[in-house]
């Protein structure tokens, strides 16, 4: 089973031809997904690295019945890829860059509403279900099929997650970035939903990060919701209040979206909270009964 | 991205917002000179430094007459500003504002943001104006009035009628008010702002509207697309290791304490500060070196680090993915040679190329200590930063 992408995946990649765009996708491939060309306005008919590359996405669901898209172009083009990837009627779009722009994402979000088409990101490192396909930039290495699910804001972090969960025997599922921008495509209740139709996944590994409340929003909907367990670790105890901390997301304003609260409201919502991020692995093992 | 009062002003102007004439000086004498364009006395004499809080703290002052005015330029210009918001540090005023007077029969707030929880724009409006909002939201909530403005059909008149519906503006105010808005929406929108306030908007006894003090922030991701307003940034007002980072893309962001970090990746730049704090040492920043460092990039990441003289240890903590750990190890290996780094690093690589990572550290013959995981990393550099 697993969520998002696996062996119907047939992923095109939006950027194809740039440094990332071909590094990623070849990589992708290698892993196993059915990648199937790429689109960069201009250069249809072309093939690059083996591959086709097509002037839009519509001709790549044509030609090549392209149902996800993988897109690495430039953070103030990403607007009209996302919105592209959604008129061609996509399933599943990633958008890897980091950079967009928060009032682009508004009006993204607000256009995606009551369309089928599911966005992940952006300035995330995309989705994985170890053993059927990889949409992303994550070492494909440290994965290995399993039933944890794992949802995350940070990239790096969450190989660090994932790195600890396979080092304990503990396989994955599905394990998505969901990006660390104040406005995202897919938030953790969106992505807790699809794991909670799963049938391969029995747990879930959330990691979160302080300012905003998504987090305590999330752990109120898992107690009433969700009935698999669930880990947390949550980043930013040290950080001080009015900071942006590289993620757009990560910054505590007027005493909201602290590290002390999002712990408060997780905790007493029933979900075992890692003290540090070396615990993760080791917290997940726990609310396993393991 | 912040910018200055006298800049906000000017750019709601741009805007169709009625705001009194002003004018900018960093000196007494450029006050002294410019004086007779404004109508007064009186004149506002209000120090530009980006926080709030600078009425409080001494910063903002009436002229009567212009002898008072020089006056009050001589002490603001050059004083600290020592407000909730700059810390005891405080913050040194090299710009001064002097503005038109304005009658105030009222004072509102009006506010323009989005509201990321419903991925909806917001106008934020009440009738306690000229205070602090957050204040007026914890204590009297039934006193902020919301008006969402959709993303994707925009800001229509009807918003304004709302709005001066809930405010008990009728005729020739309800019309100014939109007019406001309308003009606030399309600064947001077209110069890609995050924050557009007005605090105070006044009503004055003749019932017209003025923009009295503005605060208006960018969304640096949308600077690119609007050099007019990156042009605004005033890097005196920044802490300049935070500038040098950030024109080598570095996310760097100096704390009081002795343990230097260089990770890449917020999320997990932000869990090594925890986890250094965890094990009893104290992080003296957060630097985030990005997805993609080469050789050049991690030796000015780790010059700007030991810039900081508190520094007694550096964690490296590198987990590749895009990032490859030899590319790290050697610009570890690079800086140190380079900059004769003196205070003990410890350095954990994982992930993409790990092996030939610790294979250049360990050939260096540097005193690099590798460490395995997260946790043993932290332990260490808390160790080794902390021994006499």
């Amino acid at each position: 089973m697993a969520i998002l992408v696996d062996k119907n995946t047939r992923l095109i990649c939006q950027g194809f031809t740039g440094q990332h765009g071909t590094f990623h996708s070849l990589k992708c491939a290698e892993y196993g997904t059915k990648f199937v060309g790429g689109v960069v306005p201009g250069k249809g008919g072309t093939i690059h690295e083996g591959y086709p590359v097509f002037d839009t996405v519509a001709e790549a669901v044509e030609k090549q019945k392209a149902n996800a898209t993988m897109i690495f172009v430039p953070a103030l083009y990403c607007r009209d890829a996302i919105l592209e990837a959604v008129d061609a009627g996509l399933e599943l779009v990633i958008c890897i860059t980091e950079g967009v722009p928060a009032n682009d994402m508004m009006f993204v979000k607000r256009y995606l509403q009551g369309k089928k088409t599911r966005l992940i990101g952006p300035n995330c490192p995309g989705a994985i279900s170890p053993g059927k396909a990889k949409v992303g930039i994550m070492p494909a290495a440290i994965h290995q099929e399993g039933s944890v699910g794992v949802i995350s804001r940070s990239g790096t972090l969450t190989y660090e997650a994932v790195n600890q969960l396979t080092k304990l025997g503990i396989g994955q599922s599905t394990c998505i970035g969901i990006g660390g921008d104040p406005v995202i495509g897919t938030n953790f209740i969106d992505a807790l939903e699809l794991f909670k139709a799963d049938k391969q996944t029995k747990a879930v590994l959330m990691i979160g990060e302080i300012g905003g409340s998504l987090e305590e929003e999330t752990a109120r909907w898992i107690k009433k919701n969700f009935p698999k367990p669930v880990a947390a670790f949550i980043a930013g105890a040290t950080a001080p209040p009015g900071r942006r901390m590289g993620h757009a997301g990560a910054i505590i304003s007027g005493g909201k979206g602290t590290y002390a609260e999002k712990v408060k409201v997780l905790k007493t919502c029933g979900i075992k909270v890692a003290r540090t991020p070396a615990e993760m692995g080791e917290t997940m093992k726990k609310a396993m009964g393991r | 991205m912040n910018i200055h009062e006298y800049q906000a002003r000017q750019l709601l102007r741009d805007h169709g917002i009625p705001v009194k004439p002003d004018f900018m000086a960093t000196s007494v004498d450029e006050v002294e000179q410019k004086l007779s364009r404004l109508i007064g006395p009186p004149w506002i004499i209000k120090a530009q430094a980006h926080t709030g809080g600078r009425g409080k703290a001494g910063g903002v002052k009436l002229a009567k007459s212009k002898e008072e005015a020089l006056a009050h330029a001589k002490n603001i210009l050059g004083m600290t500003l020592v407000t909730p918001q700059t810390g005891p540090k405080g913050k040194l005023v090299r710009r001064i504002m002097v503005a038109e007077d304005t009658r105030i029969a009222k004072e509102y707030y009006l506010g323009f943001l989005a509201d990321r929880a419903t991925a909806s724009y917001i106008f934020i409006g009440s009738t306690e104006g000229g205070v602090e909002i957050e204040k007026v939201a914890a204590e009297t909530p039934d006193k902020i009035i919301k008006v969402a403005v959709d993303p994707v059909s925009g800001y229509r008149a009807y918003h304004g009628t709302e709005m001066s519906r809930r405010l008990g503006f009728k005729g020739a105010l309800a019309k100014q008010l939109n007019q406001v808005m309308s003009g606030m929406y399309q600064l947001f929108i077209s110069k890609d702002a995050s924050l557009v306030e007005i605090n105070p908007l006044v009503r004055t006894p003749e019932d017209t509207l003025f923009a009295l003090d503005a605060k208006v922030t960018f969304d640096d991701n949308g600077l690119a697309r609007h050099p007019e307003i990156a042009s605004l940034r005033d890097i005196d007002e920044e802490d300049p290791n935070e500038v040098l980072a950030s024109r080598h893309d570095l996310s760097y962001i100096k704390l009081d304490g002795t343990i230097g970090c260089l990770v890449n990746g917020a999320g997990l730049a932000m869990a090594t500060m925890d986890i250094v704090k965890h094990y009893g040492g104290s992080p003296a920043n957060f630097l985030d070196v990005g997805g993609s460092a080469s050789t050049e990039k991690v030796t000015e990441a780790f010059k700007i680090i030991l810039s900081d003289p508190n520094v007694r240890g550096i964690l490296v903590n590198i987990f590749g993915g895009i990032m490859k750990c030899d590319v790290i190890a050697e610009g570890i290996v690079a800086a140190s040679k380079t900059l004769g780094v003196k205070v003990p690093i410890v350095a954990r690589l994982d992930g993409t190329n790990v092996e030939q990572g610790k294979k250049i550290l360990a050939g260096s013959g540097l005193k690099i200590i590798p460490a395995s995981s997260l946790g043993e990393a932290a332990r260490l550099i808390v160790k080794e930063a902390t021994s006499p």
